[in-house]
């Protein structure tokens, strides 16, 4: 099945007050022409799922947040993102604060359809007094060792960017590093991908290897061709972080505050 | 030699007798360079990053990229290797206490903070499952504090696996104080004692002798100034 269409489609698609993850890292390779439309979009009272960058500061700084779930919001060459900050600090969004490792056992749980995964990390930790749904679990076997059950990170809507990917959604990442992208499109029931260029399937392998291959087309709900659509953040080896540009984003969050 | 000298190779002594575990610096030109010197000095087994993904053959320059790879560590991979704990992290902190648990998530009140910081990141895991120490660029009563306002790395009352040294840019500290508290190991030359008991908001322990950190060899100088030529490291330390 031909999966193209817009990303204004994709964000008319995100309904009021769903849970929405978006891929990438801190301010890499996010799906930011995905979140510009998702802001220009209708849905208000978003729950948003992130290792978060730009992407969590845009759609707070545009009223679209109820809750985020992050163990970090950054801008990676600047440390701290702005409009995250702002939102904050006025009290305007809620927030749900997880060690790094917990983030991606509650990826895993939900990729794997799983109510839960236990870790170490978290423990001890005021990680389970800010929220304090979090539980714990006994190991049934002889080391009988307390751990944080991680709740699954189940998602409505998943939002990645990749460097290629074909119009069915066989999605292919060329840069170093995955990230998280596919346990994303495992973990929501909708994932959308956009990417620098569509290919036909049969050239997807001309530029990668198989292993290249991150998402298939099972998990995926549509495709969105996007060139520079990671833009500012990094897209390798597409293109770099635009450093300048986010300098901007920088400076304007701070004429608005 | 420069107070950054001594405070990169305060730091690299920390991976001192790691042997065959990732050296992992948070960033900025002091951490970077204390893993990179020791792994080409001292301790020669250290697996060390570029800072992105890749495990590095050789010990570039900062900034420059490795000649050689030997492995390919993406965060997937990172995240995974600190619950396995064959790492060793030099984390930094806006606040730290006598027991060492730190902060680099808020200022004031977490439900609507003063100062919103960077969030948890993965010192809870960090420090729960692998070595730790800490580099904190400005040691004062600032950052040196009673209490955290969160509890972002665990201290040595919280269950840390183990805190290994705390180097700042006036002193060596450790946590080898009755009840796992903080002492001061040493401190850089042309810092007095009275000067770290100023700059720390709460009762440091110290021994009655507190000798001086030792200065880098001139091996050490000549391996820093091939990693680092343009200095970076003075930039990160005020004094």
């Amino acid at each position: 099945m031909i999966k193209l269409m817009t990303a204004e489609r994709v964000a008319e698609s995100v309904e009021s007050g769903m849970t929405v993850g978006i891929g990438g890292w801190g301010s890499r390779r996010k799906p930011m022409a995905l979140v510009r439309a998702l802001i220009r979009a209708p849905a208000t009272g978003l729950t948003i799922v992130s290792y978060g960058g730009p992407d969590v500061g845009m759609l707070c700084a545009a009223g679209k947040v109820r809750r985020v779930v992050a163990p970090f919001v950054t801008l990676d060459s600047i440390p701290l993102e702005p409009n995250f900050r702002r939102a904050r600090q006025a009290g305007e969004i809620e927030f749900t604060e997880y060690d790094e490792g917990m983030f991606m056992f509650g990826l895993l749980a939900a990729a794997h359809r799983l109510p839960f995964l236990p870790t170490r990390a978290g423990l001890g930790s005021d990680v389970m007094r800010v929220n304090p749904g979090l539980r714990t679990v006994r190991s049934p076997y002889a080391d009988g060792e307390e751990l944080v059950a991680v709740p699954a990170l189940t998602m409505d809507v998943a939002l990645v960017h990749l460097n290629r990917a074909d119009a069915r959604g066989n999605a292919q990442y060329l840069g170093p590093d995955p990230y998280f992208d596919d346990l994303y499109a495992k973990a929501a029931a909708r994932c959308y991908v956009s990417c620098e260029r569509v290919v036909d399937t049969a050239d997807l392998l001309k530029e990668g290897p198989v292993q290249s291959l991150l998402i298939s087309r099972s998990m995926v709900a549509g495709v969105v061709e996007a060139p520079g659509g990671a833009g500012f953040t990094s897209c390798e080896p597409d293109y770099g972080r635009d450093e300048a540009a986010q300098r901007r984003y920088v400076e304007e969050s701070r004429e608005q505050g | 030699m420069s107070r950054a000298d001594v405070c990169v190779v305060a730091c690299a002594e920390a991976f001192r007798g790691d042997g065959e575990i990732l050296a992992a610096g948070i960033g900025g030109a002091i951490t970077v360079l204390a893993a990179r010197l020791a792994r080409l000095t001292f301790e020669p087994e250290l697996l060390t990053h570029d800072g992105v993904c890749l495990l590095t053959g050789d010990v570039p320059a900062l900034g420059e990229a490795p000649e050689v790879v030997e492995g390919w560590l993406p965060f997937r991979e990172h995240l995974w290797l600190v619950l396995n704990g064959r790492r060793h992290v030099m984390l930094g902190a806006s606040q730290i206490d006598r027991y060492g648990n730190t902060n680099i998530s808020c200022v004031g009140d977490w439900a609507r903070p003063k100062a919103q910081l960077l969030g948890v990141r993965g010192a809870p895991g960090n420090t729960r499952c692998d070595p730790t120490s800490y580099w904190i660029p400005r040691h004062s009563r600032r950052a040196f504090v009673a209490e955290v306002d969160l509890v972002s790395g665990l201290g040595t009352d919280r269950g840390a696996y183990e805190l290994r040294r705390v180097v700042t840019d006036l002193a060596v500290l450790d946590f080898g104080a009755p009840g796992g508290t903080m002492r001061l190991v040493s401190v850089h030359p042309g810092v007095s004692v009275a000067d770290v008991v100023a700059a720390t908001g709460f009762e440091l322990d110290l021994p009655r002798e507190v000798p001086l950190t030792r200065e880098p060899s001139a091996e050490e100088l000549r391996v820093l100034d091939r990693l680092d030529p343009a200095r970076l490291r003075d930039r990160e330390v005020a004094a």
